[in-house]
């Protein structure tokens, strides 16, 4: 049992520390590498990026598992996991293109035509074209197959009509990836055909959600009558259920390699020797020691769990639904710290100033922040019944929609 | 990243789990359980033969030679199996002891005799309700003898060695007595889990020797506690994933309303919690066995962690258990109670959860 890279991942390190450093800059000691979230609003940020993933791309450090071909550089999990440790360590912009690269490039190398991948990984790559995603809508979150975003046969193009939501970057992004109903006679998961879509297009209408923190992460995205040619469609007709399960399996990836978010026990610790508590540091008052311990167990975890996780990879083998539990915890549990650590401000816990409020008012947004954590990329509910089913093989849900054509599905107030 | 046992190590507890099917069946704590016995003897004979006592220990010693990566694997599967035998304290504390502080000795004495199962070592430390404070102890060790009463000693009545935790003068010192004495009388106390017994020992001015030269001091104790409590957790831990096992099954066979009453969300979910907690504890046990077997400073956290992590699995486990098995689990012909029973015992032997989170904070402020 150790921590220490085998003797050709470190060599791939060292590699990738090398390039790193003829081409970034490290960060300081303490200094935090910029967040994705809420960054839009940050001057310039969206072509700061651009010009890192250019320059990254143009030496293939881009998207590293990506095949050659395309790119990449064929390189297996577990050193896609060291490279994101080591760039995580420069002072570089945050990668604003995740979901096209990590979630809509898999699916376009599994179920994608040779002049669809030709014509679009490259300049994907490059971010000189930028990708969002088109699946929830406002009646199909966590069952999603129960989208009603129609798409109507026209010769040889397609008609769209209908509405997505919860679109990350919409406005700045040159093309979608949709998914629609294409047979409503058809059985929930059986009417469904997945597309490109060019988010320029007439008919397309993109409009920002503000969320309860202030933000706009998300858009809602309206579709009048939108026409798209057939040589948009990924996959067979009707055949888009099994595209999305490849998009929504590199989702889980996506995110379950995220490191955490937002501050954690470090800052909370800090907080707690900071804050006067009847006179004294709040660290020293038994009460709070037993929630700080709470946290850090739970936290530290976590993080031994991805140690597992990595180990797993490190042996070439892929992780499976167990994985869940990271956000399935993680995003509660840190919701409950960011909230002990307002109540530890007092009434100053209150504040919302980034001047006079602790550490920056950071809890404060990370509270703010959390109800999104525990919705986003599958609600706790949703983790809480992979693990029930897929790790624990307990029985599924009872389906009432399952055998029904998908026009008799009952929608109650939509 | 190498962050898990071993293939020769995990073949070592498949080979535990294996001898534990068939010699520890849930009937062998049952059977302690309702005969008011000190423990399963013939239980103990057979995991001395396996090697298990002296696991850790070396060779020299008559021991097995491995360390505690291996001990900690055994105590997990010994957990599973509710195994009603003295093995905590007589090796994650009493031998351990020794390996780490014993004289050379001590060691000759001792370590050959607790390996061979010969002798039951037991751990004697708190002296009534409450957190045990070293400094605040009344038995004193003076002149060779120690003077006091302990209470509640796991495995007390059993034991052929005694690790006292006492006072000489305004200083803590362990020490060692031995059980075959007219100075140490033990009493049974009744105990939430009759399968694992408790006592209380009087010491009448007990014969004792200091453990090592100078019997240690409050640091030692600390050390000694934290290493007992990282394999404590891997016991635990075996328990929690047992009683889950047990949960799963039982409610994928029990039908109500038409279906198994492990399809509905309100159990389902329950059992991901649990299942959830128990992952939790397991890394942060990996992580105190890493220290352990490394002897990284690290241990004086990791152990806090996966002691306090590994307490409120087993207990949310067996907690759970009785709750989804519904009005069987609460009979005491079903076997849901000897989990419940063990997980509480367990979890305040050496300290409570709580004791040991705020032990946790109070350990990472003074790091700073």
């Amino acid at each position: 049992m150790d921590f220490n890279d085998t003797p050709d991942e470190a060599k791939f390190r060292v590699e990738a520390r090398a390039w790193l450093d003829a081409n970034a800059e490290r960060l300081a000691p303490g200094e935090r590498r910029e967040s994705p979230m809420g960054g839009e609003g940050r001057k310039g940020l969206l072509e700061r990026a651009r010009v890192w993933q250019r320059t990254k791309a143009d030496a293939g450090w881009a998207c590293i598992t990506w095949p050659v071909e395309y790119g990449g550089r064929g390189a297996t999990a577990i050193q896609n996991v060291i490279w994101g440790q080591e760039e995580s360590r420069y002072r570089v912009p945050p990668n604003m293109f995740s979901i096209g690269l990590g979630m809509l490039a898999p699916t376009i190398m599994a179920h994608g035509t040779p002049e669809q991948k030709q014509r679009y990984l490259k300049p994907m790559l490059r971010s000189d074209e930028i990708w969002c995603q088109l699946f929830s809508e406002p009646a199909a979150g966590s069952d999603l197959a129960g989208l009603r975003t129609s798409a109507v046969r026209d010769g040889s193009d397609w008609i769209l009509n209908g509405q997505k939501i919860w679109t990350s970057g919409a406005h700045y992004c040159k093309w979608g990836m949709i998914v629609t109903r294409t047979d409503p006679a058809a059985k929930k998961h059986a009417g469904i055909t997945y597309f490109i879509v060019d988010m320029q297009a007439k008919g397309v209408e993109i409009r920002p959600i503000r969320q309860i923190n202030g933000a706009s992460d998300f858009n809602e995205v309206f579709f009048s009558d939108v026409r798209i040619p057939d040589t948009y469609r990924v996959g067979a007709v009707n055949d888009g259920w099994r595209c999305a399960l490849t998009t929504l399996m590199n989702e889980r990836a996506t995110i379950g390699s995220g490191q955490g978010f937002g501050l954690g026990i470090h800052e909370l610790l800090q907080l707690a020797r900071e804050t006067d508590w009847n006179g004294r540091p709040a660290l020293e008052d038994p009460s709070v020691r037993q929630r700080i311990a709470e946290f850090y167990i739970g936290l530290k975890g976590l993080e031994y769990t991805s140690y597992r996780t990595l180990t797993a990879l490190s042996r070439g083998q892929t992780p499976g639904p167990e994985n869940a539990i990271g956000k399935m915890v993680g995003a509660p549990l840190r919701q409950r710290l960011s909230s002990f650590a307002i109540e530890l401000q007092g009434a100053a816990g209150a504040t919302l100033d980034e001047g006079s409020t602790p550490l920056g008012a950071g809890f404060q947004h990370g509270w703010l922040g959390a109800p999104g954590l525990r919705i986003a990329g599958g609600t706790d509910e949703i983790l809480h019944n992979i693990v029930a089913e897929r790790v624990l093989g307990l029985p599924g849900e009872p389906r009432v929609d399952k055998d029904l054509a998908f026009q008799d599905v009952p929608t109650g107030r939509g | 990243m190498n962050f898990d046992f071993s293939e020769e190590q995990k073949l070592l507890q498949k080979t535990a789990r294996d001898y534990l099917v068939e010699h520890c069946p849930l009937s062998a704590a049952r059977a302690v359980l309702e005969s008011g016995g000190t423990h399963d003897a013939p239980l103990w004979k057979g995991v001395a033969e396996m090697g298990w006592l002296g696991a850790a220990v070396p060779e020299e010693y008559g021991g097995a030679g491995f360390g505690p990566l291996e001990l900690a694997l055994i105590a997990q599967e010994l957990g599973r199996a509710l195994a009603p035998i003295p093995f905590g304290p007589s090796v994650y504390l009493v031998t351990e002891a020794l390996l780490v502080a014993g004289s050379d000795a001590q060691k000759k004495r001792y370590l050959p005799r607790l390996a061979s199962g010969e002798l039951i070592g037991s751990f004697a430390f708190a002296e009534r309700a409450g957190r045990a404070q070293p400094s605040q102890l009344a038995t004193r060790f003076e002149a060779g003898r120690v003077h006091g009463t302990k209470w509640p000693v796991q495995d007390g009545a059993a034991a052929g060695l005694l690790l006292v935790v006492a006072r000489e003068g305004d200083r803590t010192v362990l020490a060692l007595v031995e059980g075959a004495n007219a100075q140490v009388a033990s009493e049974p106390q009744g105990s939430l889990d009759p399968s694992r017994p408790l006592a209380r020992v009087r010491f009448d001015g007990a014969r004792a020797e200091l453990l090592g030269a100078s019997g240690g001091d409050e640091t030692l104790l600390a050390h000694l506690l934290d290493r007992a409590a990282v394999l404590a957790a891997f016991e635990q831990i075996g328990g929690a994933e047992r009683a889950l096992e047990g949960t799963r099954e039982f409610t994928l066979g029990r039908y109500a309303f038409g279906r198994p009453v492990a399809s509905f969300q309100a159990l389902k979910h329950r059992m991901a919690d649990v299942y959830a907690a128990i992952t939790l504890a397991s890394s942060n046990a990996y992580y105190g066995a890493w220290a352990l077997s490394t002897g990284d400073a690290e241990l004086a956290t990791a152990a806090c962690a996966a002691r306090a992590a590994a307490s409120d699995a087993f207990e949310l486990a067996a907690t759970e258990m009785i709750q989804m098995y519904g009005g069987v689990g609460y009979t005491w012909e079903y076997d849901c109670h000897l989990f419940y029973r063990r997980a509480k015992q367990l979890g305040v032997w050496l300290g409570s959860a709580s004791e040991w989170r705020d032990l946790l904070v109070q350990r990472l402020a003074a790091r700073g």
